[in-house]
């Protein structure tokens, strides 16, 4: 129980101790901690950040549907427009070469009609002669009754 | 009768003075085996304190080859938890920040637990086991020790007056011992009022831990007693489970006391070193 020399050496060892629990235990241990205190917060942060980051894509893409669902109305649209547009081009064009070929079909029957007329003149005209000259017995002279025969084809 | 009580009385106190006598080295009494001056050296308090300290570093630099932040072992997570109970005990009564206050606080409290937990081994085990090597002499814990308690106490000491002088200056440090408590009228009644308060800061860290572990230490001796001599013959079958069962509940109720004591140590070193760094006294 007495006090001696001991007491030295304990405290010797005691501030060795000291030491060396900074040194190897408290020292390197509690680094540790600090450094997993920051990645827990780095990692809170991250999480965080990427929640946020979600959010903003999600928003992005739902604008980029949005648009993209507009411009696909419009291109439908102008498409239908279009569509129209040439079905219309086409009746018109349609009904303009229908009334060209009625027009053409129509002068070639009038001019026919007119051609089988011209023909059918002569025709009535010998005819008359032919019968004329039968009804007199003699040769009518055609050159002598050509005015007669000009007025009487002019009537047929 | 007379005989029979002398001769066991005259055993017991032999039984409990040997062991609480310690090797002793350099300048010894050869009889009592006790220190005759002060350059005596206790080896087995040496020995038991330096072999707990290296116990502590070896175990230490282990943890620290395999330290995990991600996925911490058991061993890890235990070391944690006292580091974070120490730390947190550090947080809530030290004032300011000194990167020293956290591992002294937590090397007391480690070490001195350790060298409480001497004392649960029981009492005859280490003497008898030295007993075969030839050392007839050993007091196990290092905390029955005055040497130890005071090693520390006044290591303490030596760092509150450090601190005090560093924060408040030596002229700060002076007005503290000159004006407190009472004012600058009583100067004479102050100076002797803070040197008594600042004396009794060692004496009280060294005396309570040293008196509680030879407290223990003594009730464990005098359980150890119950089997040794009243145990004869036919009265061992009441004697020796007495026995038993007397250790054990002073066992259970004694690793209670060296953790307490352990905690006290460390948070009143706390407190003192808080109290130095503290510079409106």
């Amino acid at each position: 129980m007495n006090i001696t020399v001991s007491l030295f050496g304990q405290m010797l060892a005691f501030v060795l101790l000291i030491w060396f629990v900074n040194r190897v235990l408290w020292g390197p241990l509690s680094a540790m901690m600090a450094e997993r205190q920051k990645r827990i917060a780095d990692g809170l942060a991250a999480a965080d950040k990427g929640k946020h980051e979600l959010e903003l894509a999600e928003k992005r893409a739902r604008d980029v549907l949005k648009d993209t669902k507009a411009q696909a109305a419009e291109i439908l649209a102008q498409a239908e427009k279009r569509a129209s547009e040439i079905a219309e081009e086409g009746k018109a064009s349609a009904r303009a070469e229908g009334e060209r070929l009625l027009q053409a079909a129509r002068a070639e029957i009038d001019q026919e009609a007119n051609r089988a007329k011209e023909h059918l003149r002569g025709q009535v005209a010998s005819l008359a002669t032919a019968g004329a000259g039968k009804i007199l017995r003699r040769e009518v002279d055609a050159k002598a009754h050509a005015d007669l025969m000009k007025d009487l084809i002019a009537q047929i | 009768m007379s005989e029979a009580v002398k001769q066991s009385g005259g055993g017991t106190v032999e039984y409990i003075q040997h062991h609480l006598t310690n090797l002793c080295a350099g300048d010894c009494d050869p009889a009592t085996h006790q220190a005759t001056s002060f350059w005596a050296w206790h080896l087995d308090t040496l020995f038991f304190s330096v072999a707990l300290a290296v116990l502590i570093i070896a175990f230490s630099i282990r943890l620290g080859r395999n330290l995990s932040a991600g996925a911490p072992g058991p061993l890890q997570n235990f070391v944690e938890t006292i580091l974070e109970f120490v730390a947190g005990q550090v947080k809530d009564t030290f004032p300011g920040h000194n990167p020293l206050i956290a591992p002294l606080a937590l090397t007391i409290f480690v070490w001195v637990w350790l060298m409480n937990f001497m004392d649960l081994i029981p009492v005859d085990l280490l003497p008898l086991l030295a007993g075969f090597v030839g050392i007839h002499y050993l007091k196990a814990v290092p905390t029955t020790d005055l040497n130890t308690t005071f090693a520390m106490s006044f290591t303490v000491f030596a760092l509150i007056i450090y601190y005090n002088i560093k924060v408040k200056g030596p002229v700060g440090y002076m007005k503290m011992f000159l004006f407190h408590p009472f004012g600058k009228f009583l100067v004479p009644v102050n100076v002797v009022m803070s040197l008594i308060e600042e004396i009794a800061k060692p004496l009280s860290l060294g005396l309570r831990l040293f008196g509680n572990l030879f407290a223990g230490e003594l009730v464990f001796l005098l359980i150890a007693l119950i089997g040794g001599t009243m145990a004869v013959g036919w009265a061992a079958a009441f004697w020796l489970p007495l026995q038993v069962i007397l250790d054990l509940g002073w066992l259970i109720f004694h690793l209670l006391v060296i953790t307490l004591q352990a905690f006290i140590f460390m948070v009143l070193t706390i407190v003192y070193l808080g109290m130095a760094h503290t510079s409106d006294h």
